[in-house]
């Protein structure tokens, strides 16, 4: 269950070798998680992080997952909530960022892209949170991005499917007021982690245990919207009030 | 929403978002509102895969009366006044009737509730779930301790009559026990002879927590009621300072000619109400400051024999309705810990971290316990402390989990009515009879159909 304070006991973490995923599965650990399910795309990549986690004296589960099979999706989700006790936090933190280049100019490359963030997302965010809600309570922690608040030349693809992401997360939440089930969104700016690894640092980038920290404080603030780090609510709030020509000029 | 799967036992089931008084940590809940006996009956017995669980009215701050997914049954239904017997000063009242109801119709048969918590707004059911105390508990005990018999009804069906000699573990696992062994339908309860609706108060202040201690320690056995309101902000030197109140029922010849025509009215309802919304961040810590400031100003040095109507010392904050909303959006909790006599030691740390901590509190109460049976009642013999703090408060967590440790290392435990974040491996140091209570536990409820949020947090059953 869900403690006053946020702490929340048990997590499962879709994407489970996710740097963020992970930083923040650890961050919860020294509160009240003691029950972890990681979902991964290669389970024995997950293994080590399990290993670690366990360390921190939790019990952690590592299950196949594939953000782009769809079908999955459901029969994984129900075998999850059929474990022992609730899942009272789910993380959504998979995602590709992929190469703008390549992505531009591949269109078989970006769909790929675009069902690994956005379509996979909305397939199984649907039934977590009808699972969710017949439990009658849950959080579920979506991780957007600014990227999707205006989508920039320089990676489109990815800022367009985090647009689709975080409109369904905002959607979603509204829907499942009242349910007892909250849905968080969590944009956060440029993070240090291997997706991003190569590219050159911007202002105001952060790393993933910033971004943990963002979401242990969200979850015991009841936030619907966390902005990592938070000044970037006021920047990306005046980027999108750019008019075009000057944003399209704009290297960013 | 999601429906029922079972249509007959839940007509006119809706669901609702349940939380505490606290308003932390909400949940959805299937909530059915019997009429009748057998209407409750059908409801327990149609409980899905997530149980059911009763309801009073909400007053435990954290997740005692919610159950998420599953089934809360409403006692508001089933509140009626069975049979007073004036002469034994005896009454059989359902479970859902409030305190402050029954405290209406007792009060002009010259008859009080022997133990009566902060608040008239809770149910009998929910006073015998919660083995409630008062401010008599070093003189009286706990609620439990008045209750002659209650009827219990099984989740496996059966209406069983428990009382301290047929079914002592019975009894025992379900004074305190959280609603977790079946529904309490009604109680049999003995009454305390009053002659007049007042109370005759002595208010004095001390300057610091040894010198309320002492006072404390001193006279309390002279009173019947005894609590200090202590101001938490206060620190270093001044710190426990507070101003100790202390009554008994007042005999009717202490009244003026006027008031003893009145001598028994009951209380009176509520005069103001809290607005629906209030601003988060109403309560800074200098706002609060200020308040408990003027409150340790504004009481007497000493005072003695001041009558007051026993709803304004009793229930102070029941005047003002929907006080809770006053801590905002985000809620807030009530902590509650108990260390025995000669650990005065871990009451002075717990109080210093929460005053060092700046934690914008009103008034926290602290009162003195004598010794306790049951298994899961709270009390013990020693000293209690009680504080509200908004939740959002930034290290909230952490400073209660470290006053948690200091409570359990000196022998003492928390209050799960008040509780809304305890760890669960917390749990057996603090009840060393959790193992006895689980086994009578299992026995009434096998089929683990006595559900709730609290039970599930904890691993309480």
């Amino acid at each position: 269950m869900r403690d006053a304070v946020g702490g929340v006991q048990s997590l499962l973490v879709l994407g489970g070798t996710s740097e963020i995923g992970l930083a923040t599965a650890r961050n919860l650990t020294r509160g009240r998680t003691r029950r972890i399910v990681l979902a991964a795309r290669d389970p024995s990549a997950a293994e080590g992080a399990a290993d670690e986690l366990r360390g921190l004296g939790t019990e952690v589960e590592v299950v196949p997952f594939d953000a782009r099979d769809f079908s999955s999706h459901a029969p994984l989700v129900d075998r999850v909530f059929e474990g022992p006790g609730d899942i009272d936090c789910a993380l959504v933190a998979f995602g590709v960022l992929g190469d703008q280049e390549h992505l531009a100019r591949d269109g078989i490359a970006a769909v790929d892209a675009v069902e690994t963030n956005y379509v996979g997302a909305v397939s199984v965010c649907i039934p977590l949170a009808e699972r969710m809600r017949e439990q009658g309570h849950g959080v579920i922690v979506v991780l957007s991005s600014v990227a999707g608040e205006r989508a920039r030349k320089s990676n489109f693809v990815y800022g367009s499917s985090k647009a689709g992401l975080d409109a369904f997360a905002q959607g979603l939440g509204d829907r499942l007021h009242g349910s007892g089930v909250h849905v968080m969104v969590v944009r956060p700016g440029f993070v240090r982690t291997k997706m991003t690894a190569g590219l050159d640092d911007v202002p105001l980038s952060t790393g993933p245990d910033a971004v943990a920290e963002a979401i242990a404080d969200g979850l015991r603030r009841n936030a619907h919207t966390v902005w990592v780090p938070t000044p970037l609510r006021f920047v990306m709030s005046a980027l999108r009030h750019l008019p075009r020509p000057l944003f399209r000029r704009l290297n960013v | 929403m999601s429906t029922s799967t079972d249509a007959g036992a839940a007509s006119g089931a809706r669901d609702v978002l349940l939380s505490g008084w606290g308003r932390t940590a909400p949940s959805r809940a299937e909530l059915v509102e019997p009429g009748s006996r057998e209407a409750l009956a059908e409801a327990l017995a149609g409980a899905g895969p997530r149980g059911v669980l009763a309801r009073g009215l909400g007053r435990s701050y954290g997740d005692a009366a919610q159950n998420a997914g599953g089934r809360v049954v409403a006692m508001g239904g089933l509140a009626e006044l069975r049979e007073i017997d004036t002469g034994r000063g005896v009454v059989t009242v359902d479970a859902g009737m409030s305190i402050h109801d029954l405290t209406r119709e007792l009060l002009p048969e010259g008859l009080f509730v022997p133990v009566s918590p902060g608040t008239a707004h809770v149910t009998v059911g929910g006073a015998i779930a919660a083995d409630v105390h008062a401010k008599n508990h070093h003189r009286d005990g706990s609620f439990c301790d008045h209750v002659l018999a209650f009827e219990l009804l099984t989740p496996s069906g059966d209406l069983v009559t428990v009382t301290p000699t047929d079914e002592p573990d019975l009894f025992a696992a379900t004074a305190g026990g959280m609603g977790l062994t079946g529904v309490v339908l009604s109680a049999t309860l003995r009454l305390l002879r009053v002659e007049s609706a007042y109370m005759v108060v002595d208010r004095e202040r001390a300057h610091d927590l040894d010198d309320v201690m002492g006072r404390m320690a001193e006279r309390d056995h002279e009173y019947r009621y005894s609590v200090a309101w202590i101001d938490c902000l206060a620190r270093r030197g001044s710190l426990g300072r507070s101003v100790l109140i202390r009554g008994d029922h007042a005999p009717a010849e202490l009244l003026r000619n006027g008031r003893r025509d009145s001598a028994l009215a009951p209380p009176g309802g509520v005069r103001l109400a809290a607005p629906p919304w209030t601003p988060p961040g109403l309560l800074r810590r200098s706002t609060v400051r200020v308040f408990n400031e003027v409150y340790y100003r504004a009481a007497p040095e000493h005072e003695v024999g001041r009558l007051e109507h026993l709803s304004s010392f009793f229930y102070p904050l029941d005047s003002v309705r929907n006080w809770n909303r006053i801590y905002g959006p985000s809620g807030f909790l009530q902590y509650q810990l108990v260390v025995p006599y000669g650990r005065e030691d871990a009451l002075r740390g717990a109080l210093e971290r929460l005053s060092g901590a700046g934690a914008p509190s009103f008034l926290a109460v602290l009162k003195r316990f004598g010794p306790q049976r049951g298994l899961m009642s709270f009390p013990i013999e020693g000293w209690t402390l009680a504080l509200d703090v908004p939740a959002a408060l930034p290290g909230l967590g952490a400073l209660l989990d470290g006053l948690d440790e200091l409570v359990a290392g000196a022998a003492g435990r928390v209050y799960l009515a008040k509780d809304s974040r305890l760890r669960p491996d917390m749990l057996a140091a603090m009840y060393p009879r959790l193992g006895e209570w689980r086994a009578v536990r299992e026995r009434a409820d096998p089929a683990g159909v006595m559900r709730s949020d609290l039970a599930r947090r904890l691993d309480l059953t």
